[in-house]
């Protein structure tokens, strides 16, 4: 047996934590990207940089931030406290909400790239055969902005799998509940357990490389449609 | 004119004899484990009034040291927080040598909260189990979280808590658990929690347990002369220091403890 059980425990985790946070991002990035590929506003410039951030950003400041957010000085820590659910820290909605942060860029970037490049032109359109906007967004924007959605949805979950710093400053390595994947690797490596660390980081290179082929190939697939 | 540019070449010169100077006087690149970084702090300047020589002190986990070393990385001495690691670099040769290796420190083990009055003297917070969550550095990782672990298990409390566990890598982390009130309690280093003064030292905040030290293993922290520094004079001098008078009594100020 290549995996320990608690290898097999962090892959499992990984996955799950990597699919809802794919599924949240889908359903908060969209609106947002086209917000800001359509709005006029003055906020476009701050909302942006301000989603664009956990980019730049090293991991162990947001992990940092966030942990002195949940805790029990922390609005957030005091929020979920007098909602009765105690601190998020050190739960698996905890990094859910931490890699929610870290991989909105990922997730927004594509979108907003795949509604900008349609233009105004297939909405006036759209609004010219009496669509409402809600109707043309869902039957005319988002099947042409498709590669964008798919690439956002790949590049979060993979940026999930990913994700080690975030996790290793909120997460408090629980088996079953935060540990992943990635502060599983980096256990091994400190513990000088080199083979595990092997097995497991190789299996992270292959994943990855295998995600960026993908997406290469869904890059020159559409390049072929529309030359 | 040509006064004034001899001049600057002298002062450029001047600038560049400091460093030199120094260069001479030896330098010695230290990896310490995070646990110790606030005495070596203090330390390394005194070594550098007393000895001319430069320490220069990079933090860490041991773990990351002991991997980093073995792949070639400048260090002339590890502080480690343990002593099975400088004993399995001895043995795969990155030893600088015979008797270059002894412990500098013993260290001390607490449980700590930030918030006044919840640790009381004799650890009994530990019984009633009210509080959400305990931290601990990863046993397998740390020897300060394999000594707590050995404490729980000697007071039979180890299963009864284990649900209650979060695990940082190092006490450096679990340390931040604590401060940011995300955990209520956690084991600690004395040496986080402790600032010395002339009266023998006090608790920075909160309230603290000192783990009896009969519940676990001596925390023995082992120095090492690396292979890269058994001929560099300042490593040599360095491992002489931690050995002294004046480098003792800080480090029992943190408190620590000496052979």
């Amino acid at each position: 047996m290549v995996f320990s059980a608690d290898d097999w425990q962090a892959i499992r985790l990984t996955l799950e934590l990597a699919a809802l946070t794919t599924l949240l991002l889908l359903i908060i990035a969209t609106p947002l990207a086209w917000w800001l590929a359509r709005s006029p506003s003055r906020w476009r410039a701050p909302v942006s940089a301000l989603v664009t951030l956990p980019l730049v950003l090293p991991p162990t400041v947001l992990g940092f931030y966030l942990l002195v957010l949940m805790g029990p000085n922390g609005w957030l820590g005091q929020l979920t406290q007098a909602l009765g659910w105690g601190l998020l820290s050190f739960s698996f909605t905890g990094l859910l909400i931490g890699s929610v942060f870290f991989s909105l860029p990922f997730a927004v970037q594509p979108l907003q790239h795949a509604f900008e490049s349609l233009g105004a032109r297939p909405l006036e359109v759209a609004a010219t055969l009496r669509a409402r906007p809600l109707d043309a967004f869902f039957t005319v924007a988002l099947p042409q902005a498709k590669g964008g959605v798919l690439t956002a949805a790949i590049l979060s979950f993979a940026h999930t799998v990913g994700e080690f710093g975030v996790v290793l400053m909120i997460g408090g390595n629980i088996p079953g509940q935060t540990r992943v994947v990635s502060t599983q690797i980096y256990g091994h490596v400190e513990a000088m357990a080199y083979t595990q660390a092997h097995w497991l980081a190789g299996g992270m290179v292959l994943f990855s490389f295998a995600v960026l082929l993908v997406l290469a190939g869904l890059r020159r697939g559409r390049d072929r449609v529309m030359p | 004119m040509v006064k004034r540019f001899l001049s600057v070449i002298a002062a450029t010169l001047g600038l560049w004899a400091v460093p030199f100077a120094a260069v001479q006087a030896g330098e010695v690149n230290v990896a310490v484990a995070a646990n110790f970084t606030a005495p070596m702090r203090k330390i390394a300047p005194m070594f550098e009034a007393d000895t001319g020589h430069k320490a220069v002190l990079s933090f860490g986990s041991t773990g990351k040291f002991y991997a980093q070393i073995q792949n070639g990385a400048p260090f002339d001495v590890l502080l480690s927080a343990d002593d099975t690691t400088p004993a399995k670099l001895e043995q795969e040769g990155q030893g600088g040598g015979k008797d270059r290796r002894y412990t500098y420190a013993i260290g001390t083990l607490v449980l700590w909260s930030k918030q006044p009055g919840l640790v009381d003297a004799q650890g009994e917070v530990l019984k009633t189990g009210q509080f959400d969550k305990i931290a601990l550095a990863d046993p397998r990782l740390a020897p300060y979280g394999a000594a707590a672990v050995e404490a729980l298990t000697a007071l039979g409390l180890l299963d009864t808590l284990k649900p209650k566990f979060v695990q940082g890598e190092n006490i450096g982390q679990t340390h931040q658990f604590v401060a940011t009130g995300n955990a209520a309690l956690g084991f600690v280093a004395l040496s986080q929690v402790w600032v010395p003064d002339e009266q023998g030292g006090k608790l920075k905040e909160g309230s603290v347990w000192r783990v009896p030290a009969k519940l676990h293993q001596p925390i023995r922290q082992d120095l090492i002369l690396l292979k890269k520094g058994q001929d560099n004079a300042a490593a040599v001098a360095l491992l002489k220091y931690l050995k002294g008078e004046k480098a003792r009594a800080v480090i029992q100020s943190f408190g620590y403890g000496l052979e």
